[in-house]
């Protein structure tokens, strides 16, 4: 199955924009998963709402209010341009910011799972052996956590790969900048007689897909010493 | 005075009260399962937080509620043995024993590594994982470990609980000696009378 040098850039670009979504949303995903995990506090459930509301909010909905919020006039949009020089609007950075808002709620879930499998009495035990709660979390909880906290990106990261509707919402749909993966399938399938276009582009979704779930899997059962914990 | 303990605290509908004081060697709370001699341990180690009371060790507060003194557990210097050992799973038995000696001040260390693996025998076992050790290894792993984050006192909950009858007899031995040649005090809690009879200096019923 030979790939025209257009398709490898759709690739390509899937690939960066994905990375670059996950690298993002890991930080911010890993603390709020600590914070629904082993905190208690005041608006935690609407907290745990929200994290989740791009995952039964209509992605139409979720790319007009990143529009709104992150576009050339929306407050957040102006402070990154002129702050951080970022720009989202018809760029890929913008897709990559639409596939982690909509990676978010499936990151932190894999995450606090991992961590809220993490024995609490062994944290006890190190407390009791002189380690500071920082130290305690950096080589207790963190290292017993890690595989779930992988396979947790590694998920995020396959749910980058589909993103669609949030994206050609907020920015379109642009040859060499917004064209992921999906959004080209879905450009192929209008024009007529792209079928062979279509079949390569949905065989590579199908296989890059089913691998990230594999890892992600294989990952998460190695979270804490002989239990299974499960992403899916 | 070693141990100097008056503690209360509501658990669920029940209330567990203590006090006792003791000198030296090995102090049980001797009781049937579940009066709480865990909780005990706990309120000691600064893992669960007394109602109201004092705790005092070998002169030094760890706990006051009236004069609003509650040490923070990592700084109370507890070698504490947990009856289902608690080894870290993913380090090493070399790293498991060092965890507590890497923190430990100097001056506060007991023994180092080699004197700690001599006394309890345990020298073959430090490039195991926790995972691949016996019942009697784990808990002697566990011993170590306590030991060699320089302990103001130790605090042993059932660690022959889980072992069998010749492994029992072993870690009583290895007991015995902490007990008769380290001069830290122990308080040691089991529900099982003979071995209470053997071990103890004094015992606090419980329960």
């Amino acid at each position: 199955m030979a790939l025209s040098p257009d398709e490898w850039a759709i690739i390509t670009l899937s690939l960066k924009v994905s990375g670059v979504a996950v690298a993002a949303c890991l930080p911010v995903a890993f603390g709020l998963a600590w914070l629904l995990a082993r905190r208690r506090f005041p608006g935690r459930i609407l907290l745990d709402a929200l994290v989740h509301l791009p995952l039964v909010l209509p992605p139409v909905v979720t790319g007009w209010l990143l529009l709104l919020a992150f576009g050339t006039t929306g407050p957040l949009g102006r402070w990154f341009a002129e702050t951080l020089g970022i720009v989202f609007m018809f760029r890929w950075t913008g897709a990559a910011l639409a596939a982690a808002v909509m990676a978010l709620p499936l990151m932190v879930r894999a995450m606090r799972l991992s961590i809220e499998a993490v024995d609490h009495r062994l944290e006890q035990a190190a407390e009791t052996l002189g380690a500071s709660r920082p130290r305690v979390f950096a080589t207790i909880t963190l290292p017993l956590a890690l595989p779930g906290l992988l396979a947790g990106a590694v998920l995020g990261f396959a749910r980058s790969l589909g993103e669609f509707g949030a994206t050609i919402t907020f920015v379109s749909n642009i040859p060499g900048e917004t064209r992921t993966l999906p959004i080209a399938i879905y450009s192929a399938l209008q024009v007529p007689g792209s079928e062979a276009v279509v079949t390569r582009l949905a065989l590579i979704a199908v296989a890059l897909s089913l691998v990230a779930l594999v890892a992600s899997e294989v990952l998460a059962r190695r979270t804490g010493p002989g239990r299974g914990g499960h992403v899916l | 005075m070693s141990f100097d303990v008056r503690i209360e605290r509501r658990l669920g509908d029940r209330t567990i009260r203590v006090a006792f004081s003791s000198d030296g060697g090995l102090t049980a709370l001797f009781g049937p399962s579940g009066a709480g001699k865990t909780s005990i341990l706990q309120m000691i180690a600064g893992l669960l937080r007394p109602d109201a009371g004092r705790i005092a060790v070998g002169g030094s507060v760890l706990f006051d509620s009236m004069a609003g003194i509650d040490v923070p557990a990592r700084q109370r210097r507890a070698g504490y043995v947990f009856q289902d050992g608690r080894l870290f799973p993913h380090q090493r038995v070399r790293d498991n024993l060092l965890y507590g000696w890497r923190l430990a001040r100097p001056a506060d260390r007991l023994m180092d590594l080699a004197e700690a693996t001599r006394f309890l025998g345990i020298g073959h076992l430090l490039d195991r994982w926790p995972r691949t050790l016996s019942g009697g290894e784990a808990q002697r792993v566990a011993i170590g470990r306590a030991l060699l984050s320089g302990p103001r006192f130790l605090l042993m909950d059932e660690p022959l609980a889980s072992l069998d009858r010749p492994r029992r007899e072993e870690i009583m031995g290895v007991i015995e000696r902490l007990r008769d040649e380290l001069g830290v005090p122990i308080l040691y809690v089991s529900h099982d009378r003979d071995e209470v009879e053997r071990l103890a200096s004094v015992i606090v019923p419980t329960g």
